[in-house]
């Protein structure tokens, strides 16, 4: 369980996360969508313990953010940013070794490189193992990021939760891999991780998430299941654009369509 | 990866043999030629195995307090310069950078300049005990400051602009040589000599407490370089992954500028400067194609050492029995390498990274 009592951050001296407070429990997945500079990322650095934090608490399991050890949280606690840059030539595999270094000291074990390969098989990318991460494609290091997070939390800790945060986790993916990616993210979901991502597709979010968080000017506008908050009202409050939710014939949730109904004359006009 | 490390023992095992080769054949050279027999027989000596009949000759003495001190300085010199390269480009997250471009062998080089020609008008007791450290603790704080001052300038926003960095460097780098002109201006002759000597890089003064001094920082700038390869690693990914991996960063950089500044400072006092080695070091192995840091610093150690040694050797001989300033031969090297990566680096800006 992550517990958010009052959280507040500071960024070029303007406030850009104002006094949220929620609880994220395991075994469902939380969704935050908000415009951009809506505050989405630095509220994901703040409770993951790297940004700043001016006012609030943020508590793992119950115990305070600013009391944990480092390498322990690091333990239990991964996270995927937006693509990060890397300057280097490094294989693959070393990259989603890195996820086990919270776990050795000096040298990797045998099962530090049999659970990168378990979550390389996952992500379907054990073809790419000694590949040039600088090579792939955008797509492909996405799933390797990915991978990564996966090996950093692999072993559930003897106490308390797992956590996995996830900030744009598909911005870079085809349908077929946003969907594949999503599908593990279900699973991880299943087994009791605390599953908090980012999305920008708000169609995505309907399909996958269990509960969603709208955020706006660093504030917390509305937080609980998706049936019942997304809504064509407060999609125009936070995004400032009209939407209509079309129910889907098969009995699933409802597809979110965007724009004015006159603003797409039908016909030939 | 196992495989990959399989590959790594091979390549640590063909520059083992190497270094030794090098020291070898470089022990041989010189004013004095050695032959091989000999230096076996002097180093059994040494070691205490059975003696010659009568007194050490003039060519055994050489040998064991001048030729053999070179040596080891030389090797032991290449390989912190070269690991201070690997260190250097893991913080800075940037294959062009080594310790001369960030100042730090600049600022040593004021320190010591420093100490050359306002050495002697230091008095008192403490200047008394301080004595022979006095060399290397100001190389070590001038070399600290400058490296300190480029990587703030350069660092903007925990992202390293290599622009910045590279002006940044220039500037430093220019304060410090011109700090270093200015006691060069103000000495009398023989001080002013021995900077400008010192300047272009000169083992011709290597004795064993020198040697040892050197030897004292690399091997532990080594071991604790080993200590952060894992988070240097990490940090490829950038600072905030790099956090989220368990790595105290603002800790390891300072961490690491000090063990920098520490082997480099230190040989500096000693050697002078020379440029450009722990720049190609590193880059000849990423050709290798891996940018693990572990595998970078064992094997930067060893092929510094090597090529420092083959250096020294090719300065000895090309000007026989005068000797050529082996700063200005690694530069003559090096400085075709460090254009060739930042045109590259210009080049594929655009796909995201030097090695693209």
């Amino acid at each position: 369980m992550l517990s958010i009592h009052g959280l507040r951050c500071i960024a070029g001296g303007q406030p850009v996360v104002r006094d949220i407070t929620i609880d994220f429990a395991p075994g469902q997945l939380h969704v935050i969508v908000g415009p951009n500079g809506s505050g989405k990322s630095t509220f994901l650095k703040a409770f993951s313990g790297e940004w700043p934090i001016a006012a609030g608490e943020v508590r793992y399991d119950g115990v305070a953010l600013s009391s944990l050890d480092k390498t322990a949280l690091a333990r239990r606690r991964a996270v995927m940013s937006q693509l990060p840059e890397l300057h280097f030539p490094l294989r693959v595999e070393d990259i989603v070794l890195m996820g086990r270094y919270p776990h050795f000291s000096f040298g990797a074990t045998r099962a530090d490189h049999q659970i990168c390969r378990a979550a390389m098989e996952r992500l379907s990318i054990t073809g790419l193992a000694g590949r040039d991460y600088l090579t792939l494609s955008g797509g492909e290091k996405q799933r390797v990021q990915f991978a990564r997070a996966l090996a950093q939390i692999w072993d559930a800790p003897s106490d308390g939760c797992r956590y996995l945060f996830l900030d744009e986790p598909v911005s870079s993916l085809d349908i077929y891999y946003q969907h594949e990616l999503l599908e593990v993210v279900r699973e991880l979901v299943r087994e009791q991780v605390v599953l908090i991502a980012v999305l920008h597709d708000l169609n995505l979010a309907m399909q996958y998430a269990h509960r969603v968080l709208f955020l706006r000017q660093g504030l917390l506008v509305a937080e609980g299941p998706v049936p019942e908050v997304v809504k064509p009202d407060l999609i125009r409050e936070v995004f400032q654009i009209d939407a209509r939710l079309l129910p889907d014939p098969e009995g699933r949730r409802p597809v979110i369509v965007y724009g004015q109904t006159d603003q797409f004359p039908a016909g030939r006009g | 990866m196992s495989k990959a490390r399989a590959g790594f023992g091979v390549y640590y095992w063909v520059l083992g043999i190497g270094l030794v080769l090098s020291l070898i054949m470089s022990a041989r050279v010189g004013a004095v030629s050695i032959s091989f027999d000999h230096i076996g027989l002097f180093l059994k000596h040494a070691l205490g195995f059975g003696h010659g009949d009568g007194p050490p000759t003039i060519e055994e003495q050489l040998f064991l307090q001048i030729r053999l001190p070179r040596v080891l300085l030389c090797a032991l010199t290449g390989a912190a310069l070269s690991v201070s390269g690997v260190l250097m480009q893991a913080l800075f997250r940037n294959p062009i950078v080594e310790p001369g471009l960030v100042g730090t062998s600049s600022g040593a080089a004021f320190g010591a300049a420093f100490v050359f020609v306002m050495g002697r008008t230091l008095t008192g007791a403490w200047a008394d005990i301080l004595g022979p450290w006095l060399l290397p603790l100001f190389a070590f704080a001038g070399g600290a400051l400058a490296t300190w001052l480029v990587y703030r300038l350069s660092n903007v926003f925990g992202k390293v602009n290599v622009n910045t960095l590279l002006l940044a460097g220039i500037a430093v780098n220019a304060l410090a040589a011109g700090g270093t002109g200015f006691f060069s201006y103000i000495a009398r002759d023989p001080q002013a000599r021995s900077i400008v000597f010192w300047n272009l890089g000169t083992l011709s003064g290597a004795d064993w407490r020198n040697t040892s001094l050197v030897a004292v920082t690399t091997i532990a700038g080594i071991l604790l370089a080993l200590r952060y390869t894992k988070a240097l690693n990490a940090l490829m990914l950038g600072e905030t992954e790099a956090g989220y991996l368990g790595v105290r960063t603002r800790r390891l950089k300072t961490h690491i500028l000090f063990v920098n500044t520490l082997m480099v400072a230190v040989a500096t006092s000693v050697v002078g400067v020379i440029a450009f080695v722990g720049l190609v070091v590193p880059h000849i192995l990423r050709l290798l194609g891996s940018s693990d840091n572990r595998f970078l610093v064992i094997a930067s150690a060893l092929l510094g050492a090597i090529l420092l040694n083959l250096a020294d050797m090719l300065a000895r001989i090309i000007v026989a029995p005068s000797e050529f300033p082996i700063g200005v031969l690694t530069a003559f090297a090096g400085a075709p390498v460090f254009l060739y990566l930042l045109i590259r680096a210009n080049r594929r800006q655009q796909q995201g990274g030097f090695y693209a």
